[in-house]
C-alpha cells in the first residue's frame, strides 16, 4: 500500500526536476591526501535553473572549481546527491550534456583552429559535411572567421580562449561549464570577452555556470552569484544579480552594480572571518 | 649562405680537427715499427723519412686517413657491388638486417608502450623485465640467438635482425611510454567531457602527443640497430657484412680494412639518423610545430 501511495508523489518530484538544470543536495567531497582528509566541499545545496548564468566566486581553496568538476563528472562526491538535466553527472557526461571551458584554452597544438573545433564533433561521430558547417558557424559566433587554418600558437591568448569557447559550443550543449576561462588574460581583453560572452549567452539561451575570482566579472555576467568560502569549501551566500538583460560595460559604474558588488565583497569578507575564527 | 655559416662551417671545423689529430696519432703510433726496422737494418732514419714511412705502412697500428679513404674508394668503386670484396656488398648485407631489425624493434617498442600505458598490471610486470633485458651483454646473447634460431631452421637475415630488434625495441618502448603519457591533464579531461572512448583518446590525443618522443627514440634505435647487426655478424662465422669485414680484418691484421669498415659503418649510421631526422621534420611541419 505504501508503495502505491508513494508512487504519485515520486512522479511529481520527477516532473518538477527537469526545471532545474542542476540540483545539488547536501553534497560533500573529501579528498584523501597524505596530510589527512581535506574537506573540499561541505554540505553544498544549489539549484541552477534553465537559462541562468550562475557564477561561483571565492578565494582559492573554496572548492569552486571542484564543485564545477563534480557537475562535469570529473570528480566524484563523497556524499549527498547531484543531478544534471535530471540525470546523474555521469549519465549527463555520457549524453554530452555540457560543454566545458578550462582555465587555459587547452587547444591541441597539432590541430589547426578548425581542427580543434572539429575534435568533439569527430569524437561524437558527426559526419564531415556537418562538421564543416558547424565549424564555420561557431567560429563566426566567437568572431574568429578567417583563422580556420591557423595553428594555436599563431593566435593571441584571448583568441585561443575564444576558439576554446567555440569548441565547447560546437556540439550544441545546453549547459556551459566555464572554469575561470578569462583568468589568465589581461583586463582589457577580459572586458571585451565578458561583453562577447554576454551577447553569446543572450543569443544562444544556454545555461552557464562560471567560476571566477573577480567580483566585477561575476556581477557583470551573472543572474546569480554563489559566494563560497574555504576550509571547508562551502557556500556562504547566494546573491541574486538583478541588473536586467541589457548590459554594457558602462553598467559597472551604476549604483545597482556597485551595490551588488559591495554585497559580494561583504559576503567574501564574512566567509573569511568565519574561517579565521575557526583557525 | 646561412646554411653554410650555421651548418657547414662548424661541422667542417670539427672534421678538420679530427683529421689532424688522426694524422698526429698515426705518426706517433706507427713510428716505433719504423724505428725498429731501421735499428734492425743497422741504419738511422731521418725524421722526415720516418714521418713519410708511417703513412704508407702495409699493416699500420693506426692507418692514416688517406689510406682508409683509398681503401674505401677501392672497395666501393673499383670492384663490382656483387663481389665479396666490395664494401657496398657487405654494407648492404648489414644495412638490410639493420633495417629489418629496426622496423621490428620499433613496432615491438610501440606495441609494448601502448600495452604498458593502458594497463597498470603490465606497467608493473613488464617494465622491470624490459629494463633487465638490456643489462644482459649483447655479445653474450647474440651467439645464443643465432645458434638457437639455427637449430629451429631459421637462418639468414632474420636471426641477425633479431639482435637489432633486441637492442632497438628498448629506447622506443621507454620513449613511447613517456610520450603516450605526455598529454596534459587538461587535454585528457577534455576528452573525458566528450565521453571519448579509449581508442579515440589514443588516436586523437596520446598518439599525436607522443610524436616528438617517437622520433627521438627512433634515432637512438636505428643507431644501435646497426651495432646489433654488426655484432650479429660476428658469431655467424664472418660470412658477409660489415661485421664480417671487421672480423676478417682482425684475423689477418688488415688494419686498413678494419678502419674502412668502421668508417663505412659510421657513415651509414649518420645517414640513417639523418633520414629519421628528415622524417621528423616532415611530420613536425604537418603538425604545425613552430619553425
Amino acid at each position: 500500500m505504501t508503495v502505491v501511495a508513494l508512487r504519485p508523489k515520486a512522479k511529481t518530484m520527477a516532473d518538477a526536476a527537469p526545471k532545474n538544470v542542476i540540483d545539488v543536495k547536501d553534497l560533500s567531497l573529501v579528498f584523501q591526501t597524505n596530510d589527512g582528509p581535506v574537506n573540499a566541499l561541505s554540505n553544498i545545496n544549489l539549484e541552477v535553473g534553465g537559462g541562468e548564468f550562475v557564477s561561483f566566486i571565492g578565494p582559492s581553496g573554496c572548492g569552486k572549481t571542484t564543485l564545477l568538476r563534480v557537475i562535469a563528472d570529473l570528480e566524484q562526491p563523497t556524499s549527498g546527491s547531484i543531478s544534471v538535466n535530471g540525470m546523474t553527472p555521469s549519465e549527463a557526461r555520457q549524453k554530452r550534456a555540457y560543454g566545458y571551458v578550462f582555465q587555459a584554452a587547452a587547444l591541441y597544438p597539432w590541430r589547426t583552429i578548425a581542427g580543434n573545433i572539429s575534435l568533439p564533433l569527430e569524437v561524437m561521430g558527426i559526419p564531415k559535411a556537418e562538421r564543416k558547417d558547424r565549424i564555420a558557424r561557431n567560429l563566426d559566433l566567437v568572431n574568429l572567421s578567417g583563422f580556420e587554418k591557423k595553428f594555436p600558437w599563431q593566435l593571441s591568448g584571448g583568441m585561443q580562449q575564444r576558439a576554446s569557447i567555440a569548441r565547447s559550443l560546437s556540439f550544441d550543449p545546453h549547459l556551459l561549464l566555464m572554469d575561470e576561462p578569462f583568468g589568465a588574460l589581461d583586463e582589457i581583453v577580459r572586458d571585451h570577452l565578458n561583453e562577447e560572452l554576454l551577447k553569446l549567452w543572450a543569443k544562444t539561451q544556454k545555461t552557464v555556470v562560471f567560476v571566477t575570482h573577480s567580483i566585477p566579472e561575476a556581477v557583470f555576467l551573472s543572474t546569480k552569484i554563489v559566494v563560497m568560502s574555504p576550509r571547508p569549501g562551502r557556500i556562504h551566500e547566494i546573491i541574486d544579480c538583478t541588473l536586467g538583460s541589457e548590459r554594457t560595460l558602462d553598467i559597472r559604474e551604476s549604483p545597482e552594480f556597485l551595490e551588488i558588488a559591495h554585497r559580494v565583497r561583504e559576503g567574501l569578507r564574512h566567509g573569511h572571518s568565519y574561517d579565521a575564527a575557526h583557525l | 649562405m646561412n646554411f653554410i655559416r650555421n651548418s657547414v662551417v662548424p661541422v667542417a671545423t670539427v672534421l678538420l680537427a679530427i683529421v689532424m689529430l688522426w694524422y698526429a696519432f698515426a705518426i706517433i703510433l706507427n713510428a716505433p715499427f719504423e724505428r725498429d726496422q731501421a735499428a734492425r737494418a743497422g741504419t738511422t732514419i731521418s725524421t722526415g723519412q720516418l714521418i713519410a714511412n708511417t703513412m704508407k705502412q702495409e699493416r699500420p697500428v693506426l692507418p692514416a686517413p688517406h689510406q682508409v679513404a683509398e681503401e674505401i674508394r677501392k672497395t666501393v668503386f673499383d670492384v663490382s657491388p656483387t663481389s665479396k670484396r666490395s664494401l657496398v656488398y657487405h654494407g648492404w648485407v648489414t644495412l638490410s638486417s639493420t633495417l629489418l631489425g629496426f622496423a621490428l624493434g620499433t613496432l615491438l617498442g610501440i606495441v609494448l608502450a601502448i600495452a604498458i600505458v593502458h594497463s597498470r598490471t603490465l606497467d608493473k610486470s613488464l617494465m622491470p623485465w624490459i629494463i633487465t633485458s638490456q643489462t644482459v651483454p649483447i655479445l653474450a646473447i647474440a651467439p645464443m640467438i643465432i645458434v638457437v634460431l639455427n637449430a629451429v631452421n631459421i637462418t639468414g637475415l632474420l636471426p641477425k635482425a633479431m639482435i637489432s630488434t633486441y637492442l632497438s625495441f628498448f629506447p622506443v618502448a621507454v620513449g613511447m611510454v613517456k610520450g603516450l603519457r605526455s598529454p596534459e591533464i587538461m587535454h585528457l579531461d577534455l576528452m573525458r567531457t566528450y565521453n571519448a572512448s579509449k581508442a579515440q583518446i589514443f588516436w586523437k590525443l596520446r598518439w599525436p602527443a607522443s610524436m616528438p618522443y617517437l622520433f627521438t627514440s627512433m634515432k637512438i634505435a636505428v643507431a644501435i640497430s646497426l651495432v646489433g647487426a654488426i655484432v650479429g655478424e660476428l658469431p655467424t662465422g664472418a660470412v658477409a657484412g660489415i661485421g664480417a669485414r671487421l672480423l676478417a680484418g682482425s684475423y689477418y691484421g688488415q688494419t686498413v680494412q678494419i678502419w674502412a669498415a668502421l668508417i663505412a659503418a659510421a657513415l651509414m649510421a649518420s645517414v640513417l639518423v639523418s633520414l629519421i631526422g628528415l622524417m621528423a621534420n616532415l611530420v613536425n611541419r604537418r603538425m604545425g610545430v613552430r619553425a
